[in-house]
């Protein structure tokens, strides 16, 4: 391993003299290399439950092989990454939503057939129903177009109503804001508010600081796949 | 149950038969909509089958000899092209992700794909089959209801062969030239089952063992998609 891999970030619950009695998720020393790169470099963080962190920094930071990993998606070359008190994130994956730059979706189905796929790839009873999720992110369950027909904002929406069906306790959300218009971005950050009060956390990464500012309650900076400051927010929802 | 985190129910897995019903209605509904796996073989095939009757002349007695390997070599090369298609749309806006992500496991989804695929090459057949037929003037002299056996077997064996293995290759940048490179010599033994056993039911050679010939394609079915079923997890897995 590379010499500045072995230096150790300052916990971080420690640095802002927060002692978690529960976590929902934490990386302990946890670094990522693809090939000779880099991505994340002994980051250590614990997050909260029932709280919202917006991730920041600059591209190639580290902020969506962050989120891939707590997803279960992606191994750390070194580190320990657990969830949910002590799971391992691949194994509670289902406990999980994790929504990428990507909408995640088949471009062939409509929106309320992309959720009724997903929502029957978990245990019926305790999803969403399809319908009103999409009413939720503000999408017409009826809308006959297919994905591959809507516009990016509605892309970003049903991307978001497939996260939501499973009620996950842990919402990973990769540039959420991203080609959604200010009016949209509204409704999508009460939304997460709203989510957000159910004990359930929410980790999102965005370039648009003023945007999450409403729903954050700590903000959390990467440089260079290093955490550089945890700092708390204000939340005003 | 619940957690202590979040106050949520646990999740528990629907039964494989609903997951596997559900992939499949999902598959066929996309299929139906873009006929773009169904279109591409069927043109290909049915190229394949002209160029080969031009090439020889279909109407002699020798026909009869490399109908059966013509045919399959068809169904081959041209499942061969919507093979490589077969997991695009879920590498298409990281939709294999979204799936990773829930609590349906991969065996479901890969035996509802090998199916969709397995339909998908049966209708091209079924169309290619009678225009096959009339063009090489062929009358099978055999026990013809056997073909109703040993094409659906060796076409079983050529998906979940292909499935799998495009699955394997889907992170590769060359998968167009790999998933030949890998299917082609594993899938050997099932092809010339195949064509000995069609060739045998079109001459009506009695001294060949046709049943032989169905016994080996069903167990090489039976143990490629046993294996492919546990395997495929892991593969799903993969980095």
């Amino acid at each position: 391993m590379r010499p500045e891999l072995l230096m150790m970030d300052v916990p971080l619950a420690e640095s802002l003299d927060v002692t978690p009695t529960q976590s929902v998720g934490r990386l302990e020393a946890v670094s990522r290399l693809f090939g000779s790169f880099a991505a994340l470099r002994q980051v250590s963080v614990t997050f909260e439950p029932g709280k919202c962190y917006v991730l920041l920094g600059e591209n190639g930071a580290g902020k969506s092989t962050l989120l891939r990993i707590l997803a279960g998606l992606l191994l750390p070359s070194a580190g320990k990454v657990t969830v949910f008190e002590g799971q391992e994130p691949h194994k509670a994956r289902h406990r999980i939503g994790y929504m990428s730059h990507a909408p995640m979706l088949y471009d062939e189905l409509t929106g309320l057939e992309n959720m009724r796929y997903f929502r029957s790839l978990y245990q019926t009873e305790d999803c969403l129903d399809a319908e009103d999720v999409l009413r939720q992110v503000g999408l017409d369950p009826a809308l006959p177009r297919t994905l591959g027909q809507y516009s990016q904002g509605m892309r970003q929406r049903a991307s978001l109503a497939r996260v939501l069906i499973s009620k996950p306790g842990l919402l990973l959300l990769d540039e959420p804001f991203s080609n959604m218009d200010v009016e949209s971005v509204d409704q999508m950050v009460r939304l997460l508010a709203k989510f957000r009060t159910g004990n359930r956390t929410i980790l999102l990464t965005t370039h648009q600081r003023d945007l999450a500012a409403p729903i954050a309650d700590f903000i959390l900076k990467l440089r260079v796949g290093r955490v550089h400051s945890l700092e708390r927010g204000t939340p005003t929802l | 149950m619940t957690t202590p985190t979040t106050g949520q129910t646990e999740l528990q897995e629907p039964s494989w038969s609903k997951l596997v019903f559900a992939h499949l209605q999902k598959d066929l509904r996309i299929e139906w909509r873009s006929r773009e796996a169904i279109n591409s073989m069927l043109f290909f095939a049915l190229l394949v089958v002209v160029l080969f009757s031009m090439a020889f002349d279909p109407t002699a007695d020798a026909s009869r000899e490399i109908a059966g390997g013509v045919l399959c070599v068809a169904t081959l090369f041209a499942s061969v092209s919507a093979l490589n298609q077969a997991w695009a749309r879920e590498i298409r806006h990281q939709v294999l992700d979204a799936l990773r992500m829930t609590p349906s496991g991969g065996s479901p989804m890969f035996f509802a794909k090998v199916l969709s695929n397995f339909l998908f090459v049966s209708i091209v057949q079924v169309i290619l089959g009678p225009i096959f037929f009339i063009m090489y003037n062929l009358h099978p002299l055999g026990e013809a209801w056997l073909l109703a056996v040993v094409i659906p077997l060796g076409t079983w064996a050529l998906v979940a062969n292909g499935t799998f293995f495009a699955a394997l290759s889907i992170r590769s940048r060359n998968r167009e030239l790999l998933l030949p490179l890998i299917l082609f010599p594993i899938f050997l033994p099932a092809l010339l089952a195949m064509v000995m056993a069609v060739k045998t039911i079109l001459t009506g050679d009695s001294g060949d063992p046709t049943h032989l010939w169905i016994k080996l394609l069903g167990g090489y079915d039976i143990i490629f998609t046993t294996v492919s079923l546990l395997l495929f997890g892991t593969v799903l897995e993969a980095e």
